[in-house]
């Protein structure tokens, strides 16, 4: 199977000084589901941070979609963000957009036809449960469903790997469940790779997966 | 409600800048105005002992503009009822010459005094009338207004500053994230900043259409017009084409300028 991440001695630092992850090792494959766990602030979210080139490697090399990371120019940077869909903890919706324009916003990006992104958005938020929430603002949702946004804004392009950091930490029950739902869907029906950043693997997942845990800057398999 | 509060406080900023622009090349227009007719009713006046020809007085200094004979005729018909023609023809005879002499611009004190020295060069020029007292009591004043407008352009320069500064930090705060989150979807600089640039451009347009109304109004009413006639100054308040240009492309500049250090600074966040 095709490698969409594949680390070698990859090192990340803090400001070029404090070492977060040393020498790490590892690949996932195409269609993987994996999950990152680790405690706070063993550098979980670094390391999903250095895939999507917000954070560039110290040392090592970082190759994700075929692209190194490592002196990656800005342009192709872009070309490889806009196959992937991230999800945040904190949502990162865009305020002043309406929901139907936050979801609509990697299809903007990614050049779709008006009419194309408009019949998108409406499966997805439909998928998501929000179709009647479409004109709202995120200020006017709950944390459960900005997630469910982010959510739907991470498949809309249908990118082929899927980031997502904690993205259940701050819901209840409901919210998360329908979270952890769509990322298993996007694994299973869209194909995407997922890598899930959290503290807590959930037991009732209906996929099999790869599990990375960090400690002390060292990142290791589960089986 | 939100969106017409995000372009109000940047429309505010740049109708207040171009506002006050515009007052001070009002100003600035009525100083020049008042440089102007002063200079029109100023001349220094020398006598000569032969008839000179007016060019030749031209060429004694590069501030004059052009020399005029002074007629002594109606001098000399005042004279004609109290005076025998015959004494008169006499007096004709050995009356000097009276000559006006026009200044390129209003001169400065010291620039009078070295007009003073190069016409008493000229040895057929026997007496100067620069009427310095008025000139100097009337120049002070003339400084005065010039230095008014110079401080209220620092004043306008320091508050644009100010507005700018201030308009940046709100500007920062409000767009930063939202190219941040753009960015991370791989949104290319221009299509991130293309926001940022439209919403610039329309705001400038608004601000200079709400000047250049308030302008064109207040010119059509004549505001401060009775004032300045009376005291010899015609002034344009507004000129549509010539002021309007100006506010339009400064209003433009600035939020352009303002986006694009926006553009420039941004720092992702995520």
């Amino acid at each position: 199977m095709d490698k969409v991440i594949l680390a070698e001695e990859l090192s990340l630092a803090y400001n070029s000084e404090e070492t977060i992850i040393s020498k790490a090792n590892f690949s996932v494959a195409s269609g993987d589901f994996v999950f990152i766990t680790g405690a706070s602030g063993s550098g979980k979210s670094t390391l999903l941070r250095s895939f999507y080139g917000a954070l560039r490697p110290e040392n090592g090399s970082l190759i994700v979609g075929g692209v190194e990371v490592n002196n990656i120019s800005s342009s192709k940077l872009n070309f490889l963000r806009r196959h992937i869909g991230i999800v945040f903890q904190d949502y990162k919706l865009v305020k002043d957009w309406t929901i139907g324009k936050n979801v609509a916003l990697p299809l903007i990006i990614n050049g779709y036809a008006k009419d194309v992104s408009d019949i998108q958005v409406d499966k997805l938020l439909n998928h998501v449960k929000l179709s009647h929430k479409i004109e709202k603002y995120p200020q006017e949702l709950s944390g459960g469903e900005q997630q469910r946004v982010a959510m739907a804004r991470a498949l809309a392009h249908n990118p082929i790997l899927i980031l997502a950091d904690e993205p259940t930490g701050n819901l209840d029950d409901y919210s998360s469940r329908l979270i952890w739902n769509l990322l298993e869907g996007a694994n299973t029906q869209l194909e995407a790779t997922v890598v899930i950043v959290t503290h807590h693997i959930p037991e009732d997942l209906a996929v099999d997966y790869k599990h990375f845990n960090i400690e002390g800057g060292t990142v290791y398999e589960i089986n | 409600m939100r969106s017409i509060k995000n372009h109000l406080s940047l429309i505010i900023a740049l109708f207040s800048i171009v506002f006050t622009m515009q007052i001070y090349i009002v100003i600035d227009r009525t100083v020049v105005a008042y440089e102007k007719d002063l200079n029109d009713n100023y001349s220094v006046v020398v006598v000569t002992k032969n008839k000179v020809a007016p060019k030749k007085l031209v060429a004694l200094s590069p501030t004059i503009s052009s020399a005029k004979e002074i007629s002594t005729k109606e001098v000399l018909s005042n004279l004609q009822s109290q005076m025998k023609q015959r004494h008169i023809d006499l007096l004709k005879l050995s009356l000097p010459h009276f000559y006006a002499l026009h200044l390129d611009h209003y001169p400065t004190p010291s620039e009078l005094q070295n007009l003073r020295k190069q016409l008493k060069r000229d040895t057929q020029i026997t007496r100067i009338e620069d009427f310095s007292k008025s000139h100097d009591s009337i120049y002070t004043l003339l400084l005065l207004y010039k230095s008014i407008s110079i401080l209220f352009a620092i004043g306008i320069f320091a508050v644009t500053s100010l507005l700018i500064i201030k308009e940046m930090r709100i500007w920062q705060f409000q767009h930063n994230e939202r190219m941040s989150i753009m960015a991370m979807f791989g949104a290319p600089v221009w299509m991130r900043s293309a926001v940022l640039f439209r919403l610039a451009i329309v705001d400038a347009i608004i601000a200079s259409i709400l000047a250049i109304a308030t302008f064109s109004y207040a010119d059509f009413i004549k505001v401060g017009n009775e004032q300045l006639t009376s005291i010899g100054i015609n002034i344009q308040i507004f000129d549509l084409v010539g002021d309007g240009i100006l506010i339009v492309g400064l209003a433009l500049s600035l939020s352009i300028i303002l986006a694009t250090l926006i553009v420039i600074g941004h720092k992702e966040e995520v």
